[in-house]
């Protein structure tokens, strides 16, 4: 059974569907028309992509009328803000040794 | 090697250090000065040399993609699959050098870092954090 990570990784491993989930993000909850107007892909592709942002957590749907809006998950990122926050946390340790080498070293 | 526009993973470390540039480089390029800090390495500082870096949980597998002496060093960063690219950058300041590295991950053509990430993230990060616990 694949785990939370896994399929984040693989639905933001697309270029197409990470753009429209920065989209979101940045521009918050959105119609998939007002999606595909600014899309370089025809409605049914972006819907198709949606759903796979959709199934993996990233972004929920509303229906409204004929319409569904879409808006990103909070929270959804978590796993992956924790690899920045991990990696940061790495290499400020390795600043600090980095820092202790340098009061070490000649000139 | 060029930088798309739409990565996701991006970590910024920057701290002002009270040495000059050229200090600073040397202990980033010079292999016993780079296992000091950072892990053992056959870091050379050619543009395409192709190094690892091995610490007590594995490696990571290296390529120099940029070298400007004193100022720029960039490689990039495999390490259980995931792929990244981390560049440190130096500027003069009137105290020393202001030292910034920049790691960014998971490019659009990733397949691969994926496929690789799926057995090899959790473990890569449970070992890093025994190595982190053990230095603070």
């Amino acid at each position: 059974m694949p785990s939370t990570n896994d399929i984040l990784f693989k639905a933001l491993s697309d270029p197409t569907r990470r753009a429209l989930f920065e989209r979101l993000c940045r521009e918050g909850e959105q119609t998939v028309g007002a999606l595909t107007a600014r899309a370089k892909i025809s409605q049914p592709a972006v819907s198709k992509h949606l759903g796979i942002l959709r199934e993996a957590g990233l972004v929920r749907d509303r229906h409204e009328g004929r319409q569904t809006h879409y808006a990103v998950h909070i929270g959804a990122l978590s796993p992956l803000i924790d690899w920045t926050n991990q990696m940061t946390r790495f290499w400020e340790s390795r600043f600090d040794q980095l820092e202790d080498l340098l009061k070490r070293m000649d000139q | 090697m060029s930088t798309p526009a739409n990565e996701t993973l991006s970590v910024v470390v920057e701290r002002d250090l009270a040495y000059p540039p050229e200090k600073v480089w040397r202990a980033l390029t010079h292999p016993h000065l780079i296992e000091e800090w950072l892990m053992k390495n056959d870091f050379k500082p050619t543009v395409d040399h192709r190094f690892n870096f091995r610490g007590d949980w594995g490696a990571v597998d290296c390529q120099v993609v940029a070298v400007e002496p004193n100022k720029t060093l960039s490689y990039t960063w495999a390490a259980m699959g995931l792929e990244s690219v981390v560049t440190w950058s130096l500027t003069p300041t009137s105290e020393g050098t202001r030292l910034r590295m920049e790691q960014i991950g998971f490019r659009p053509d990733q397949q691969q870092a994926y496929q690789g990430a799926k057995f090899g993230w959790q473990k890569f990060f449970g070992n890093l954090e025994q190595v982190l616990s053990r230095e603070t």
